[in-house]
């Protein structure tokens, strides 16, 4: 039992971090009804930012691991991954606002290859070392053991969470956001820029998915230019699974995910699957939802007019 | 008359909408017959439950005696039952000549295993198919722009490229949704003329969706009337005319319109 | 002239060639590369560019081929019948072609059990869905340690030559150009410009689809069993995610649709790895001085190229180079509205 509760805390911080990539993506796919793929790779791009944010902090300041290093570290990769995310937008997206969508997910994967091996080029390809910043201890509850990279995991989630519930839900651009995914010509008739809504959006995903970056390279702190491919993947099953346009579902599918491929790496013996498939749960996850239920979990089934 | 399409209690709900309500409608096969209501009445969900876009929650539909509901558009497409739509869907890159030849594909007697052999009966069935292409748009006066980008035709060409696609396949039943939207009163004529000329031409029935009325009241023998999806009247052009609940419902002053043409 | 009169040419050519032609390794690796290209190309094409529909996981069934032809002439083959001479003569060209021939069929198989249930998605969720196919696919090889797994697998015989390569490339341009070019072929392009027309005309989009889509990795099991052949070393990490996309570059670039364009656009992009390398050389000939750095780094990293190259296209000219001669696929530029027909009318 405690094993599995064991997993289930690990799980649970892996989940949060794909939940936290996921919802970026479903924020624009409610908005423009589009997969970004360059999502997973701002994610990429947190982690870096955020790496090369702490080698200067810290070297002005001397300082070591500390509760103000990690989150300025962490505002700081936001903030520019956010303006990144809009750029992006604004350069690649907005001109093909008109095109279908193929034309566009073409796009998507072009600034994806763009911005992981444009990294490879500017930060060298790596393995890079993510130093901590935060001091590392370990919480001792009974026979379980939480870290403080699971503690700041799970602490930093949750801010966001209840940050991006409070915007969506009660700030004007929030509820912009929300009106345009339902439909965009009556928004803009209500006298809704859709312009700044959208770029708003793309800031907000990209400000989670680097602040999910960060988070990633505190667990994992060998990073590479490539280190969005596969969570970042990932990260959009998990939005398929809870429902893509949903941002509660995005949340949950993040949690499914993370738990389900602990688990399946945790009980490889009594399954009998080997650990080296775990890649491949994702992808299972993702046919299995594609061919039973498209709309997710606690997506709506939507039925095409002709 | 035997009738050749027999809607019995047709039902269509999407959802908590309901778009029909127990519909029934006969088409015998040499019928012409319009279908009309305001906006949102149901019309076109009465082509796409015929057509096989859309399963009815409820009802029979026959053609020819087989029931038509729960199969793939195509296979009923191959029954016979052939149509247009409110925004016309040719193939955008392909010519005139391909959007018709396209149109083939469903009587071609040889499959992949000919197409990639070449052999003496796939040549001759492909020149067959040519000169039968070249021949019905020679018929609709579209022979000329034969390799014109279908993109590039005036919309009066659009639609009519359109109405020889579906000819192409020979069907019994051509299901035509408002084909006078966006033309001039002389398109209009020309457009009238056109579906008369093809219904005796080619001998099949006509269900016709339209909102104006001259054309609707010009050349149909019958009409039928859709209100919130539930058929409230059907009749001859004239009887329509008459009928208050049409009135009420839709028709209004357009009632004093041109008297029927006489029957076919 | 009758397309087979063209194939027959081809095929001779490719034998000349092979037969008389004399080739350093380097030049010789080259051209294998460009006519494995133009067999993936061509083959994708007749599912992304003339079908319509937007496959991202072709490696996967070149990976099929690959692995599973390369097990039968070096595994299997020796097994079955060992006092055979493999090496060469007719007993190794037979059992080579066996494999090929096993190889394509089993990536059939795989196509026509993934497409079934996968060509139902539309646009971006089929994307993803071949993408997770394609990966799935590749992970599953990683862990079958018949065939190496992650430690790699080495191919006994380097059975792929110049004349092989292209006869099966002359092969796949005739089969997919021929289909295409026939009354039953402009079902394909139906499909992709209109499903809804499609089906109204007796099209069923599903079996043109799922047919489009089984032939493409026939094709790429061929192209698969060739490179296993010609490399003779096989690693997954060779059939990802990177490697589909490279075969989609060929196909956007070149122009969904345009057969011919496919085949520019493979041949170019094969060379352009040894382009790219030559230009700092030649850079240094003509002026004088190197390169910078930078610019000379960024020459060497081919992704990237790749990667603006498709965004630029997809901003200007999203039909390809050449997707404008054989009409302008209109599915890349007209925005079909989801909600498409009319309304309630």
């Amino acid at each position: 039992m405690n094993q599995f509760l064991q997993q289930l805390i690990n799980g649970l911080s892996l989940g949060a971090i794909y939940a936290l990539i996921a919802l970026g993506y479903t924020m624009v796919y409610g908005v423009l009804r589009f997969i970004n793929f360059a999502h997973g790779d701002v994610f990429m791009l947190g982690a870096y930012v955020g790496l090369y944010a702490r080698r200067y902090l810290a070297g002005q300041t001397q300082a070591g691991p500390s509760l103000g290093l990690a989150v300025s570290v962490l505002l700081i990769s936001m903030a520019v991954c956010a303006i990144v995310g809009m750029v992006i937008e604004r350069l690649a997206y907005a001109p093909l606002r008109n095109r279908p969508r193929l034309t566009v997910l073409i796009t998507a994967i072009g600034v994806s290859l763009f911005l992981e091996y444009g990294g490879q080029q500017f930060f060298g390809a790596g393995p890079h070392f993510f130093a901590p910043i935060i001091p590392s201890y370990k919480m001792h509850t009974g026979a379980l053991s939480i870290t403080s990279n699971e503690l700041i995991v799970f602490s930093v989630t949750f801010v966001l969470l209840i940050a991006l519930t409070f915007i969506v839900l009660k700030t004007k651009l929030g509820t912009a956001m929300r009106a345009l995914s339902f439909n965009p010509t009556a928004a803009s008739l209500m006298g809704i820029n859709n312009s700044v809504v959208i770029s708003f959006t793309f800031g907000l995903g990209s400000a989670l998915a680097a602040a999910a970056g960060i988070l990633w390279a505190v667990k994992y702190p060998a990073i590479t230019p490539l280190v969005g491919l596969l969570p970042g993947i990932k990260a959009f099953v998990a939005a398929v699974l809870g429902g893509i346009g949903n941002i509660p579902g995005a949340a949950l599918g993040g949690l499914i995910l993370g738990v389900t491929e602990t688990l399946v790496v945790g009980y490889s013996d009594l399954l009998h699957i080997p650990p080296s498939y775990k890649d491949a749960v994702a992808f299972v996850i993702l046919i299995v939802i594609l061919l039973f239920k498209p709309s997710g979990l606690l997506g709506k089934t939507t039925s095409e007019k002709v | 008359m035997d009738s050749l399409l027999e809607l019995r209690d047709c039902t269509m709900q999407f959802g908590g909408l309901t778009a029909l309500s127990k519909l029934s409608l006969q088409i015998g096969p040499r019928d012409l017959v319009g279908l009309i209501g305001p906006n949102g009445a149901g019309k076109t969900t009465v082509f796409n439950i015929i057509t096989g876009i859309y399963k009815p929650t409820s009802g029979t539909i026959q053609f020819g005696g087989q029931s038509l509901v729960g199969r793939k558009a195509s296979a009923i497409a191959a029954r016979g039952v052939a149509r247009t739509f409110q925004n016309i869907r040719l193939f955008a890159s392909l010519s005139v000549y391909d959007n018709v030849r396209a149109a083939f594909t469903m009587h071609l007697k040889h499959g992949i295993a000919h197409a990639l052999w070449r052999g003496g009966s796939f040549g001759r069935e492909e020149s067959e198919i040519s000169d039968q292409v070249i021949d019905i748009l020679k018929i609709f006066g579209l022979e000329d722009q034969r390799d014109v980008e279908c993109k590039s035709l005036s919309y009066g060409d659009q639609r009519r490229l359109e109405i020889v696609r579906a000819l192409a396949t020979r069907p019994k039943l051509l299901l035509l949704d408002e084909p006078a939207a966006g033309m001039n009163p002389r398109e209009k004529e020309e457009l009238m003329e056109l579906i008369q000329f093809v219904k005796e031409k080619y001998q099949i029935a006509v269900l016709l969706v339209e909102h104006d009325m001259k054309v609707v009241m010009g050349i149909c023998m019958r009409v039928a009337v859709l209100d919130y999806g539930e058929k409230i009247a059907e009749g001859t052009p004239a009887d329509i005319r008459k009928n208050p609940e049409v009135i009420e419902a839709y028709l209004g002053e357009e009632a004093k319109g041109p008297p029927p043409a006489p029957t076919l | 002239m009758r397309p087979k009169i063209y194939f027959l040419i081809g095929v001779l050519v490719s034998f000349l060639v092979w037969y008389f032609v004399p080739m350093d390794q380097y030049i010789r690796e080259i051209v294998l590369t460009i006519g494995i290209n133009i067999i993936l190309a061509v083959s994708l094409n007749l599912v992304n560019g003339h079908t319509g529909q937007f496959s991202i996981g072709h490696a996967g069934f070149m990976a099929i081929g690959a692995y599973f032809s390369a097990w039968i002439t070096t595994v299997g083959a020796p097994t079955w019948w060992p006092s055979l001479d493999l090496s060469g003569g007719l007993a190794g060209t037979l059992v080579f072609l066996g494999a090929l021939l096993a190889g394509a069929l089993l990536a059939a198989l795989a196509g026509l059990l993934i497409g079934i249930p996968t060509l139902r998605l539309r646009g971006d969720y089929l994307a993803i869905a071949t993408l997770g196919f394609g990966e799935i696919i590749r992970v599953v090889i990683q862990n079958t340690e018949v065939v190496g797994g992650s430690r790699g697998f080495s191919v006994a015989y380097g059975y792929a030559t110049i004349f092989w390569t292209y006869l099966f490339a002359a092969l796949t341009i005739y089969v997919v150009a021929n289909l295409v070019n026939s009354a039953y072929g402009r079902g394909f392009l139906a499909v992709r410009d209109d499903e809804v027309a499609a089906e109204s005309i007796g099209v069923n989009t599903t079996k043109y689809k799922v047919i489009a889509f089984v032939l493409a990795a026939f094709f790429a099991g061929i192209a698969g069993g060739l490179y296993s052949h010609f490399k003779q070393y096989l690693h997954p990490d060779r059939f990802n995610f990177i490697t589909s996309i490279e075969v989609v570059v060929m196909v956007i670039v070149g122009g969904m649709g345009s057969t011919f364009g496919v085949i520019a656009a493979a041949i170019v992009l094969s060379l352009l790895p040894e382009a790219l390398r030559f230009i700092p050389q030649f850079y240094q000939q003509i002026f004088g001085v190197s390169l910078p750095h930078l610019v000379d780094d960024l020459l060497k990293n081919r992704m990237m190229i790749y990667s603006l190259l498709l965004i630029i296209l997809m901003l200007t000219r999203p039909q390809g180079i050449f997707g404008g001669i054989s009409g302008r696929p209109a599915f890349l530029f007209k925005r079909k509205s989801v909600r498409a027909d009319g309304l309630a009318s």
